[in-house]
């Protein structure tokens, strides 16, 4: 072996049998019965005989998947929100990235600073603060009473507001690193030419910079949409027992119901749907890191 | 930027961030708070650390904080490792087989929902043992690679985009004047990378430090993470214990931080007083 492949062979044999190889093992098994055992799965593969092997395929848990309701229905909301988190992110991220992008070297490295400090500190922790200031006589609701807004506490916490709120909050760092780094490297001057040609800076902004950054506003996309749809933390503390989120399901019909095999076929109808996604990225970030060269 | 378009940027930055720190700075506020209602101010008995020391006294929080502090030391160390190694080839060799495979691997992670990466090492794991008989039981060796498999990720990233950014005359100067492959990174490239690594290490031990959803699949009885511990007591409410915990942690987060930065910005001026 070359000097190179001893490089990266460590690497790559770690990847290939702890990210690639579980997910044959979980589509093996998403094929498989309930079985009351430990593990609680049937083999696929079993001796009839002496040397006969049998293979038992059942696609029952995914026809199951599709005849219950429940389960498109959580696929479909966990995409609603994740896409209007995105959302939300772009609307909040974009002109943060950008101010901070357009600020003084000295103060864009303190604001940096204040975009990264959340984002090392534990999103469990983040996600608890805000417990406390949506639940019934927490802080947001003193305040508002104290000031003589509202009469009596508004209901916040475990509803759909919260949850948005948790999943914006716990994913906007996200959203901005890679815009920020985007639009670092922007050339100002495009948009003084513009403007001396007549545009007005609205119009730059829109006919100029927004299109430039086109791929850091992707990349930010696709951090806070791909994870935030299989999200499990902000929708089981934020969202209370009716937010039906698939990576929700999966947690409650392996921990709860110990049904392996559904688990596992939740698990695959989730990443066919965010595969297309990933692949997406990873073309996104491969362009981007061209451009920077 | 004109006058009107600076102000609307201000504000909005001026929100964002009121948005990101009103949440943390709310649990520091609290952690002082003698109340056990925890977000009613107790006025008259209030600024207190009586919370302070009851964390201390909680054997079941201590337990579970030794056991994450094991695992995400490690966690950081071998990723640290991996991530190098992974983020080196990445950068350095243009072409090599399994390049994309590579690339694939080292990006999927940042963005793979946690729940199926915790099943899918789950089920690696129960089946490596029926197969095998290793590993014996899941506890603290499970989860621990269990992170380190996206811990690494993070760490390769970071790696291959300071690589990519230095001068790789320096090695071939050393090159030219007849030092070995070895020797070079040893001599040259590692000290370059040095505070990418170091912020490797720190991000790897923070990661593993605050993971809560792989760490549930892939632990094993009598290894509850910190994590673990504090969200199944979040769950029955807010604790004025866990506002203290945040306290402790955010300090200890801003002043690593902090720091680390500093020392990078020195070095980045030492670095250019000296080329």
């Amino acid at each position: 072996m070359t000097g190179r492949g001893l490089v990266v062979v460590l690497p790559y044999l770690w990847l290939m049998l702890f990210f690639v190889v579980p997910f044959v093992i979980v589509l093996k098994i998403s094929f498989s019965d309930i079985d009351l055992a430990i593990p609680p799965y049937k083999p696929l593969l079993e001796w009839v005989g002496k040397n006969s092997l049998a293979i038992k395929i059942n696609f029952n848990n995914y026809a199951f998947l599709f005849t219950d309701h429940l389960y498109v229905n959580a696929l479909l909301n966990s995409i609603k929100v994740a896409f209007i988190s995105t959302v939300l992110c772009l609307f909040i991220g974009y002109p943060m990235a950008y101010g901070i992008a357009r600020a003084k070297p000295k103060t864009r490295n303190i604001l940096l600073l204040l975009v990264i400090l959340p984002f090392w500190t534990s999103l469990l922790l983040r996600v608890y603060a805000w417990i406390g200031l949506l639940k019934g006589n927490g802080v947001i609701n003193n305040v508002l009473l104290w000031l003589g807004l509202i009469h009596e506490p508004l209901t916040m916490l475990f509803t759909p507001f919260a949850m948005y709120i948790g999943i914006v909050y716990s994913y906007l760092p996200f959203f901005i690193l890679p815009l920020y780094s985007n639009l670092e490297k922007m050339d100002w001057q495009l948009l003084e030419a513009a403007e001396d040609l007549g545009c007005r800076p609205w119009q730059a902004f829109y006919k100029i910079t927004l299109p430039l950054s086109r791929n850091g506003i992707l990349a930010g996309s696709m951090l806070v949409f791909i994870p935030a749809v299989g999200e499990f933390v902000i929708p089981a503390l934020l969202g209370g027992p009716n937010a039906l989120m698939i990576g929700r399901v999966l947690w409650d019909e392996f921990f709860s119901n110990r049904a392996w095999p559904v688990a596992s076929a939740v698990a695959i109808l989730l990443l066919i749907l965010l595969v297309p996604f990933m692949m997406w990225y990873q073309s996104v970030q491969t362009r981007e890191s061209a451009g920077a060269r | 930027m004109n006058h009107r378009s600076s102000y609307f940027i201000l504000s909005c930055l001026g929100l964002g961030f009121a948005f990101l720190y009103i949440p943390i700075l709310s649990m520091v506020v609290f952690s002082f708070n003698a109340s056990k209602l925890v977000t009613v101010w107790d006025s008259a008995n209030s600024p207190t650390l009586k919370w302070y020391y009851a964390l201390l006294d909680n054997e079941e929080i201590l337990d579970a904080a030794w056991i994450s502090l094991k695992v995400a030391v490690i966690n950081a160390s071998g990723s640290v490792i991996l991530g190098t190694l992974a983020g080196f080839g990445l950068a350095r060799f243009r072409q090599f087989r399994g390049r994309f495979t590579l690339n694939a691997m080292v990006t999927a992670p940042l963005v793979m929902p946690e729940v199926i990466t915790g099943l899918s090492l789950l089920l690696l794991f129960v089946a490596l043992e029926q197969l095998i008989g290793w590993p014996a039981g899941r506890g603290i060796t499970t989860m621990t690679i269990g992170h380190m498999t996206f811990s690494m990720a993070y760490v390769t990233v970071i790696v291959n985009s300071r690589l990519a950014t230095f001068d790789t005359s320096l090695e071939e100067a050393a090159m030219d004047l007849g030092a070995r492959p070895l020797k070079v990174f040893f001599v040259i490239t590692l000290p370059i990378i040095f505070p990418a690594i170091l912020s490797g290490w720190l991000l790897a031990f923070t990661l593993s430090w605050d993971d809560l959803v792989i760490s549930s699949f892939t632990s094993g009885p009598g290894s509850s993470t910190l994590p673990m511990v504090v969200f199944s007591k979040v769950r029955l409410g807010v604790s004025p214990e866990i506002n203290v915990l945040a306290t402790l942690t955010i300090m200890v987060v801003t002043t690593m931080i902090v720091g680390v930065s500093l020392w990078m910005a020195r070095a980045a001026k030492l670095d250019k007083a000296a080329a």
